[in-house]
């Protein structure tokens, strides 16, 4: 009982904010409302015992990246007014979508025997994530490292003017 | 796993750690050739492309396994598509050299970023892993992002990147929620295992992951309903890259989904096949309409292209029997020379004459007769008609639908096939019939010469004498199945 109370206050601190994040008019108030929805997030990882994804959430996500979405929006030009409108004229037709599709993922849900079988837990969190990514997703790892590369170059060409 | 193995399981990589050092390669140079001469870049990548072709085609008759812990494949099938994500990029860069030059001073990193992305389309071909085909799908994704928005001078160059990325990380969304659904259901990320372990009944869940997983792979063929963006990207994006998009990107699409759909989904019963001949019909017939009224060269390619998206998919619902796998490998590879000599084609005119338009190819036949009997070559060849490449192909398709039990499709393809001679043959009718604006004639510049001659060759030998062909895609179109 406590832990369903628990996932629903972390849901509701993780979709609350979410909801400002894609409606504000207001750009660095939208950005600044990923921060909860991050830490909500953190929340539902230590529920689930990833203490070491948890904290990388906090320090990449509700950190890092939140603050680089602060510098883009202040380095952008025109970037930082208040008046951003992030609704157009089709905000029916995409709700009507969305609440279809939600009805439907729910349905679905509810009619699928999920597998719940309880894994075993390794005793170190980190120790088991630094041997998953040098045995047996060696090479995703190394590709993300590429992949980093690669969309650090693009970002460079697309962010260096053009003369 | 010791590490002996593991030093073994690299040289199974080494076609794609070769690819990561020419990259590399071609991003240091660029640092050191001045303006100006940046052409070397591309060949010097060009070189090292070619190279990178010796340890793959050695590897289309290895036994066929997975290595690094079961995350990548090694068969015939992956290497085949390997193969053309090669020879595109290496065309491709080609027919760049003259024009990128003029357009941008980005042009090292235009090639670099061809080659990284020929990485990606490799690692896409070859992925048996859920994170990995997600990583690499998102990899070549983010590289097109880049080159299709790559003229920043041109605001169709930055409307193209902008809505390929705007479909792209939407499509991308879609397809890793189907991803996590199928994890949630099998707990494992592995698509042999994944295969096992939903040999028993289908769950409506796995449905729903089977439909959120086609949006991104759609997304990725230009199939219909997900084929919105091609014709403004391929319109907007400098026309190289939209000849790199139509082709390589969407034969890693093609070969993901087939690994999907054959290997991993097709055990569990579900019911795939009708789907996917359905949306096989809507992707040739809608993509055929509209490329009827079409005056612009590259938007008419685009919707061809969806339309040959269609007649792919047409390979992947007849999967059974003989022709359907080895059907796709044919057509993909008769595609790839054909719908790159066509875009060459048309990079020559945009960069000479400064259009895209269809009529005003008009006269080309006088202009530059070479050019102008290649391009009635490729759009005989687009159609269908013999004896060129993409006949085979389509041949090959229809031939597995009927063994398959689908006529309805066949059918279908056939009279799509007729309908897309008449849009076709308006171009062969404006280079051949119509007169010339001016009768000066077209200067080709050498290293598209060598890319239309490759196509236009590769294009001709395997409609004339299609064997050799047939064999290596028979021999390739094995696909490491449970």
């Amino acid at each position: 009982m406590g832990e369903l109370a628990a996932f629903m206050i972390l849901s509701l601190v993780t979709l609350i904010p979410a909801v400002v994040v894609v409606t504000s008019s207001n750009i660095v108030r939208a950005a600044l409302s990923l921060v909860p929805t991050f830490l909500g997030v953190t929340g539902l990882y230590v529920m689930l015992q990833a203490e070491f994804v948890a904290g990388i959430q906090v320090l990449i996500y509700a950190g890092a990246i939140t603050v680089l979405i602060l510098f883009v929006i202040m380095l952008t030009e025109g970037g930082t007014g208040v008046r951003t409108r992030q609704l157009n004229d089709q905000v029916p037709l995409g709700a009507m979508a969305a609440v279809w599709l939600a009805f439907v993922l729910i349905v679905i849900f509810t009619r699928t025997g999920w597998p719940t079988a309880a894994g075993v837990l390794p005793a170190y969190n980190v120790v088991a994530v630094g041997n998953a990514f040098l045995s047996d997703y060696v090479l995703i790892f190394e590709v993300t490292s590429v992949v980093l590369l690669v969309s650090l170059v693009g970002a460079i060409v697309i962010a260096r003017r053009e003369d | 796993m010791n590490l002996a193995s593991l030093q073994a399981d690299l040289w199974t990589v080494a076609p794609e750690l070769w690819l990561l050092g020419v990259g590399l390669l071609t991003l240091l140079l660029d640092l050191v050739v001045p303006a100006g001469r940046k052409a070397a870049v591309g060949l010097t990548a060009v070189v090292g492309l070619v190279l990178a072709l010796i340890p793959t085609s050695s590897m289309v008759l290895w036994q066929p396994r997975t290595v690094l812990f079961g995350t990548y494949a090694v068969d015939g099938f992956a290497v085949f598509l390997k193969i053309i994500a090669i020879v595109t990029t290496i065309l491709v860069i080609l027919s760049a050299t003259d024009s990128m030059g003029r357009q941008t001073r980005f042009e090292g990193e235009f090639y670099a970023l061809l080659v990284f992305t020929a990485l990606g389309l490799m690692l896409m071909a070859a992925s048996t892993d859920l994170i990995l085909l997600a990583l690499s799908i998102e990899y070549v994704s983010l590289t097109s992002y880049v080159l299709a928005g790559f003229l920043k001078g041109n605001p169709k160059s930055n409307e193209a990147g902008i809505k390929y990325f705007l479909f792209g990380a939407t499509a991308s969304a879609v397809m890793f929620y189907g991803f996590s659904l199928v994890y949630g259901l099998t707990g494992t990320t592995n698509l042999y295992q994944i295969a096992q372990r939903l040999s028993a009944a289908p769950v409506p869940a796995l449905y729903l992951a089977v439909a959120l997983m086609l949006a991104g792979f759609g997304f990725k063929i230009s199939m219909v309903p997900f084929h919105q963006w091609t014709p403004d990207v391929y319109e907007g994006a400098p026309t190289p890259v939209a000849a790199f998009l139509s082709v390589g990107s969407k034969a890693a699409g093609f070969a993901a989904l087939v690994r999907v759909l054959v290997v991993t989904l097709d055990p569990s019963r579900v019911n795939w096949v009708l789907l996917i001949a359905v949306l096989s019909a809507a992707s040739m017939t809608l993509g055929n309409l509209l490329a009827l009224p079409q005056r612009n060269i590259k938007r008419m390619l685009a919707y061809s292209s969806i339309s040959h998206a269609g007649f792919l998919l047409i390979g992947v619902a007849a999967f059974r029997g003989d022709f359907g796998t080895p059907g796709v490998l044919v057509y993909l590879l008769g595609y790839t020379f054909t719908q790159l000599g066509a875009f060459f084609v048309a990079t020559l005119i945009g960069s000479q004459l400064g259009t895209d338009e269809i009529p005003d190819y008009a006269g080309l036949a006088r202009r530059a007769p070479v050019l102008a009997l290649l391009m009635a070559v490729f759009m005989l060849s687009l159609t269908g008609l013999p004896p060129t490449s993409v006949f085979l192909g389509k041949f090959y398709v229809l031939a597995a639908a009927i063994d398959n039990g689908l006529l309805w499709l066949a059918v279908v393809g056939i009279i799509n096939s007729v309908i897309s001679l008449y849009y076709y043959a308006g171009v062969i009718r404006a280079m051949y019939i119509m007169p010339a604006a001016s009768e000066a004639p077209l200067a080709e510049p050498a290293g598209l010469q060598v890319a239309l001659g490759v196509t236009g060759l590769g294009t001709l030998i395997m409609g004339i004498y299609p064997q050799p062909l047939i064999d290596l895609a028979r021999s390739a179109a094995v696909l490491l199945r449970l």
